[in-house]
């Protein structure tokens, strides 16, 4: 594929009186991993979901695969996006096998290619699969749902994965372990990825580059050496400075 | 006491066929207000604008005292008369309230991470109403269900008054002849069917829910 997995051009939102984007731009390349960083109410969730189309734009464009989002059946767009949210939102009724295998049972993979794909999966995210596919949601510990939640994402192989606060939930120890995984899972999946987070030393981890949000505005975007060592302006550099000094 | 058991005993086929058309009248105004109340409440859910105008309606619904809906029924043609369809008409209307309040409460009550998550991933509005929001608030529309079943059994002994037969039949016979035997015939069966509906109607939605 050439040109941008992902492209945002002059996109503006308002949500009632509330400009929550104004004029946004930027490009994802295939392949890269792009963190939204900016504290809460800066426009870096509404701006992820305009890309799978749970928010459509205002003003301005948004394309994917060089198409424009309009113009795109949501349904086809969603299903080749993986999504993965802070609450996870797994179906409480159904098993994690289950809950995995929802879309590929609604594309009408058959029963053995879908269990196939099931074992996978779990695996790929490390929980057994003969430990974890029969259970329900609610014996797992935040940790676990949050992997059920990255093993559905991934299910039908989507080439574009967008994750909003994926690890916000999570206490420090697992985060950071969750982190490395998904550096990990990074290098072997190959997939374009946008990542939400608020948080400055997880951009800075998981980002190949950051694109630096406020009150719906793009400040900055670039690597996180850029970032740190040339901020484009004093609320980039405070941004840094007293998030950076937060634990984690 | 033995006197009145043995009068039951001796009445004990009208009493069986009395309960039978009870039964019946309660299961057709159920059944119709489910097939209408469900899925409107749904409805509701997708345009709340309408909720409170719809919801207020039925209320309205439930505070006419019964005896005065069943009069009032009686003149319209078509639904009314004398007979089975003005009860069922009426009952249909008194347990709009409990499954169109219970659908439209349950369906708005899920977790709304798992809605977004369903949306997020690519499912169709009646994907995520069929394996999302309809299983997780089945619990709460089958209590509005009970509730309705339960305040059916009472009402429709009133039926009898618009000559749609059913338990309430003695107990007007009873009235009217001032005889407590005859009253009884048609109290006790009427109660013990509200709480076996109750109880099995009850025992469902734990079946239901166990798993939430």
């Amino acid at each position: 594929m050439s040109g941008p997995a992902v492209e945002l051009k002059n996109v503006s939102k308002r949500f009632g009186a509330r400009q929550v984007l104004d004029r946004v731009s930027f490009r994802v390349e295939p392949a890269e991993t792009l963190v939204l960083l900016g504290s809460s109410g800066a426009g870096k969730t509404t701006a992820l979901r305009t890309i799978n189309r749970l928010v459509v734009p205002d003003e301005g464009e948004v394309e994917v695969e060089g198409r424009e989002i309009r113009a795109w059946d949501p349904i086809r767009l969603r299903r080749r996006t993986g999504y993965v949210i802070q609450d996870v939102g797994l179906l409480p009724h159904l098993t994690i096998a289950e809950n995995v295998e929802l879309i590929p049972k609604l594309e009408g993979w058959s029963p053995e290619r879908r269990s196939e794909r099931v074992r996978e999966l779990l695996a790929f995210v490390g929980l057994a699969p003969e430990r974890f596919a029969h259970k329900k949601p609610r014996e797992l510990s935040g940790g676990e749902r949050q992997r059920v939640g990255v093993a559905r994402a991934l299910a039908v192989d989507p080439p574009l994965l967008l994750m909003d606060e994926p690890f916000g939930a999570l206490d420090a120890v697992n985060r950071r372990r969750m982190q490395d995984e998904f550096l990990e899972m990074k290098q072997k999946l190959r997939k374009t990825i946008v990542i939400v987070t608020h948080d400055v030393p997880e951009a800075m981890k998981l980002g190949d580059r950051i694109a630096v949000m406020h009150g719906g505005r793009l400040l900055q975007i670039g690597s996180s050496s850029e970032i740190v060592e040339r901020p484009a302006d004093d609320f980039v550099a405070e941004l840094l400075r007293v998030e950076s000094a937060l634990p984690t | 006491m033995t006197d009145t058991l043995a009068f039951l005993l001796e009445r004990r086929s009208d009493i069986a066929e009395m309960t039978l058309e009870h039964v019946f009248l309660v299961a057709v105004s159920i059944g119709i207000a489910v097939v209408i109340g469900v899925p409107l409440g749904i409805l509701l859910t997708r345009r709340p604008s309408l909720a409170s105008p719809v919801i207020g309606f039925a209320s309205v619904m439930q505070t006419i005292p019964s005896l005065a809906l069943f009069g009032f029924l009686i003149p319209i043609p078509l639904i009314g008369g004398i007979g089975n369809t003005t009860a069922i008409v009426a009952l249909v209307l008194y347990a709009l309230l409990p499954l169109l309040r219970n659908t439209y409460a349950g369906i708005q009550s899920v977790d709304p991470a798992v809605v977004e998550a369903g949306r997020g991933m690519g499912m169709t509005d009646l994907e995520r109403l069929r394996l999302i929001e309809i299983p997780l608030s089945l619990a709460t529309i089958l209590a509005g269900i009970r509730i309705a079943t339960v305040n059916a059994i009472g009402l429709a002994t009133i039926a009898a008054a618009v000559g749609a037969g059913g338990l309430g039949t003695l107990i007007f016979r009873g009235l009217s002849m001032v005889d407590s035997r005859l009253i009884l015939a048609g109290a006790v069966p009427a109660a013990t069917l509200a709480i076996v509906a109750d109880g099995l109607l009850g025992r469902f939605e734990r079946w239901l829910g166990w798993d939430r």
